[in-house]
C-alpha cells in the first residue's frame, strides 16, 4: 500500500527501461517500494534496470516485454504487469514516448502515424486497462509522463509534441473522470530533458537532469499535486509562452533549435 | 451499501470501500461470509489506514446499547457505542471510564482494537486491563473471550488493529468518580530534562499525568514544557460537586484551511504563546472532565486545519532506559526545523501480554506533523531506526508510514500475533490498508 507520503510499496512502470523511468523507480526503491514490474520493449535493458532497482531497495522485481508500436498488447502486457505484482498496485507509471526524427517522420505517413501509436495510441490503450484495474481495487495512482512539448506545441517536434498533447488533455479528463474512486492521477510536465532520448539535441533554456525530474516527482506524490512541472518553473514560463502570438512564438521556439 | 472514499483523521491515505452496517452477531457473520476482505471502522479517529480496506468491505457496527452499571461498576457495552455514549450515560451517575484516550469521538471496538491508553497508564495500565471480557465475531465463528477464555485471541485482539475479528459487545470495569472535576497541578519547565525528572520522580503521585513539549525551541530552552498532573476531585474539594455529562463541541471548523496554514511560523508563534500563557506554577486547579481529558473534542473537524494534505501523527515509546532516546528524537527534529504543534509526552506503566499492543514501560512522545516539508519523509524514516535500536516501537493507530521491515523489529511477538490470526481467519478475508502496507495479513 501506499503511506501517507505517497510512497507506494508495489509499482508497475510501463516503458521501464526509459532513463526518467529508471531514476524515479531508484527513488521509490529507496523510499518504500518492495515489488517493482518493469514493463519494456528491451530486455537487456529492463534486466539493468532490474538489477538497479534491486539495488536500490527492491525485493521482488519482475519483467514484461512489449512493443509500443502495436496497441493491441496494451491491455495484455498491463495485466500481466498486474498479476506479477502479486497484489494491489500502488502506483503505474506511464512512461512509454519516442521523441523520433521529425524531419525524416514527417512526410511518411507511415512513420508519422507510428509516432501517434506509441506516444498516444498505446498509453491511451494501456490506461484503460489501468483505470479498470485501479478503480476496482478501490486505491492507487497513476503517474503519466506527459511532456512541455503538449503544452503548445512547436513545428520542429510537432509530431512528439501534438502526440503528448493529445495524450496530456486526456489524461486531464481521465484523472477528473476518477474522483471518488480512491485512485489518483498525476501529469507530469518535463521540460527537455538530458537522457538518451535527447542525446544530439540542443539544449533550450531550463533544461533539466533525470536525477531532477525524480525529485519533482517525489515532491508531486508527496504533495498530491495533479499536474508536476519538472522543473517547476516551467509551470510560469509555459503560462506566459503558450499566449504568445504566433509568429513570435516560432521565432523563440525556433532559437530553441531543433 | 455504498462505495465511499475513506480515510484517517489524518486524511493522508484515501481509499474507496464497500460500507455495510451491521446491528446483531449474526448480520456481522453474514457479512462476513460474503467479503473477501474485510475491516470494522468505527468513527475514523485512527491516523492513519487502519479503519478501511481499499476495494474491500468496511463493516460499522450498529450495536451501541450501553447498559446499566451494576454496584460493582461493570457494564455490558456495544462496541459500535462512542466513549462520548458511555460518559454522556454514566458520569451522571458517578461512573467514568477507567482509560480514556485524548477523545470521547471513538467506539468501544476501536479503543479495544487500538488497546488505547491514557494519562493514566503509569498507574492503571490500557484499555485492554479494564476489559472483563467481550464477544467476537470472527470467520470461524462467534465467541465469547477474556483473559481466561481463549487468553491468546482475547490478547491478540486487543491492539490487534481489528485483524483478528469484529467485537460486538464488551463488558467493562468503570470507575467510581464523585465529582466531575480534576484537581490539576500546572507547572512549566525550561527545558526537556527538568520536565524528565519531575515525571520520574513525581508521577507516581498522580493518577494522570501529562506534558505538553514543545519540539521547535532549540538551545538551552530545547524540550521546554508544561506539565498538568492530577486526580478526581473528591465531593468535598469542589462545590457544587457535580456529575455533568460533557457537552458536545460548540465549533467547528466548517472547510479544509489551505495547506501550509500551520506552518513552521504559525505552529512555533502559537507554540510560544502557548508556552506563555500557561502558568509557572499552579496548584489544584479543578478543571472540567473535557478540558482535561479531551480539550481537541471542542472544535468539530479539527484536522481540516491541516488543509487538504493532511497530517501524520507519529507517536512513539522507549524502554525506561532508554530515555535519552526522547531527547535525541527532540533534537532531530528541532534542529530540522519541521513544523511541529505540541507534542505529548507521558510515562508507561508495564506492558500487557497483547502481542500488538503499544505501550511498553518507558517514555512516550506524540506529534503532529503536518504533510508538507520534503525532507519530513526522510527524517521520520531515521527516527525510526532510532526507536528500533532503543527496543521502542510506533503506535499503529497513529501509523500512516511504517514500513514492514521496521514494523517486524518494533513488535518482536508479531509472529505470535498472526499465529492466533491463522486460526482464527484462515483465509486471511480480516485486513485492511494499514495490514497490507505492514504485512500483516498473515499467510
Amino acid at each position: 500500500m501506499k503511506n501517507a507520503f505517497g510512497l507506494p510499496q508495489r509499482v508497475v512502470v510501463l516503458a521501464g527501461s526509459s532513463d526518467i523511468a529508471r531514476a524515479i523507480t531508484k527513488r521509490l526503491c529507496a523510499a518504500r517500494a518492495h515489488t517493482v514490474v518493469l514493463a519494456g520493449r528491451n530486455q537487456q535493458l529492463l534486466e539493468e534496470a532490474s538489477t538497479e532497482a534491486l539495488a536500490f531497495g527492491a525485493s521482488h522485481v519482475e519483467t514484461v516485454i512489449f512493443d509500443a508500436r502495436d496497441p493491441s498488447n496494451a491491455e495484455r502486457t498491463v495485466t500481466t504487469s498486474f498479476e506479477k505484482g502479486g497484489g494491489a498496485v500502488d502506483l503505474v507509471v506511464v512512461a512509454v514516448g519516442m521523441l523520433g526524427d521529425q524531419e525524416r517522420f514527417q512526410d511518411d505517413p507511415a512513420l508519422a502515424a507510428e509516432m501517434a501509436t506509441v506516444n498516444f495510441t498505446w498509453p491511451v490503450a494501456a490506461l484503460a486497462r489501468v483505470r479498470s484495474l485501479l478503480v476496482a481495487q478501490g486505491s492507487g495512482r497513476i503517474l503519466v509522463i506527459s511532456s512541455v512539448a503538449g503544452v503548445r506545441v512547436r513545428r520542429a517536434k510537432y509530431l512528439y509534441g501534438g502526440a503528448k498533447a493529445g495524450l496530456d488533455r486526456l489524461c486531464v479528463g481521465l484523472a477528473d473522470s476518477l474522483e471518488g474512486t480512491g485512485v489518483s492521477m498525476h501529469i507530469m510536465r518535463p521540460g527537455h530533458v538530458r537522457s538518451r532520448m535527447t542525446i544530439g539535441e540542443k539544449e533550450p533554456p531550463f533544461a533539466t537532469g533525470v536525477e531532477d525530474v525524480a525529485d519533482d516527482v517525489m515532491r508531486g506524490l508527496a504533495d498530491r499535486s495533479p499536474i508536476i512541472w519538472s522543473p517547476p518553473i516551467l509551470r510560469y514560463v509555459f503560462s506566459v509562452l503558450r499566449h504568445l502570438p504566433a509568429p513570435l512564438w516560432r521565432t523563440v521556439t525556433d532559437s530553441m533549435g531543433r | 451499501m455504498s462505495r465511499v472514499t475513506l480515510r484517517g483523521w489524518g486524511r493522508t491515505t484515501p481509499g474507496v470501500a464497500t460500507v455495510r452496517h451491521a446491528s446483531n452477531e449474526s448480520e456481522i457473520t453474514a457479512t462476513l461470509e460474503s467479503s473477501r476482505a474485510l475491516i470494522a471502522r468505527g468513527l475514523g479517529r485512527s491516523y492513519g489506514d487502519a479503519a478501511q480496506v481499499s476495494g474491500g468491505t468496511v463493516l460499522v457496527s450498529d450495536i451501541s446499547d450501553v447498559g446499566p452499571v451494576d454496584d460493582e461498576g461493570v457494564l455490558d457495552i456495544g462496541a459500535g457505542a462512542s466513549l462520548d455514549q458511555l460518559l454522556t450515560q454514566c458520569i451522571p451517575q458517578g461512573w467514568f471510564l477507567p482509560v480514556t484516550p485524548g477523545t470521547r469521538q471513538v467506539t468501544i471496538g476501536g479503543a479495544i482494537a487500538a488497546d488505547v491508553h491514557g494519562k493514566n497508564h503509569h498507574l492503571d495500565g490500557s484499555f485492554a486491563r479494564h476489559v472483563l471480557e467481550m464477544r467476537i465475531v470472527t470467520p470461524s465463528g462467534p465467541a465469547t473471550i477474556s483473559p481466561d477464555l481463549d487468553g491468546e485471541l482475547f490478547w491478540a485482539t486487543m491492539g490487534g488493529m481489528g485483524l483478528t475479528g469484529v467485537v460486538s459487545s464488551v463488558t467493562l470495569k468503570l470507575l467510581k468518580i464523585e465529582t466531575d472535576k480534576v484537581l490539576v497541578d500546572t507547572q512549566r519547565f525550561s527545558n526537556l530534562d527538568e520536565v524528565m525528572s519531575e515525571m520520574t520522580s513525581g508521577d507516581e503521585n498522580f493518577r494522570y499525568s501529562v506534558a505538553w513539549v514543545d519540539c521547535m525551541t532549540r538551545g538551552a530552552n530545547m524540550g521546554r514544557a508544561v506539565l498538568t498532573r492530577g486526580d478526581h476531585a473528591r465531593a468535598n474539594d469542589v462545590s457544587p460537586a457535580s456529575l455533568r455529562a460533557p457537552a458536545p463541541a460548540r465549533l467547528t471548523v466548517p472547510f479544509d484551511a489551505p495547506s501550509g496554514l500551520l506552518n513552521r511560523f504559525t505552529v512555533q508563534a502559537f507554540n510560544e504563546a502557548w508556552f506563555r500563557s500557561s502558568p509557572r506554577r499552579q496548584l489544584a486547579k479543578p478543571e472540567s472532565i473535557s478540558s482535561f481529558f479531551h480539550p481537541l473534542d471542542g472544535i468539530r473537524n479539527w484536522n481540516r486545519l491541516y488543509g487538504r494534505r493532511g497530517f501524520v501523527q507519529y507517536q512513539f515509546c522507549v524502554p525506561e532506559e532508554s530515555s535519552d532516546t526522547v531527547r535525541h528524537a527532540i533534537e532531530h527534529l528541532s534542529s530540522s526545523g519541521v513544523a511541529s504543534f505540541l507534542a505529548v509526552l507521558k510515562r508507561f506503566g508495564p506492558a500487557n501480554p497483547g502481542p500488538l499492543s503499544f505501550p511498553l514501560p518507558g517514555w512516550t512522545l506524540a506529534l503532529d506533523l503536518p504533510v508538507g516539508p520534503a525532507s519530513l519523509p526522510q527524517l521520520l524514516d531515521d527516527l525510526d531506526e532510532m526507536i528500533v535500536s532503543a527496543g521502542g516501537r510506533i503506535y499503529l493507530a497513529k501509523d500512516a508510514r511504517l514500513s514492514p521491515e521496521k514494523m517486524r523489529a518494533m513488535y518482536p511477538k508479531l509472529d505470535a500475533f498472526l499465529e492466533v490470526k491463522n486460526r482464527v481467519d484462515p483465509e486471511h478475508q480480516l485486513t485492511s490498508d494499514l495490514a497490507r502496507r505492514l504485512d500483516l495479513v498473515g499467510a
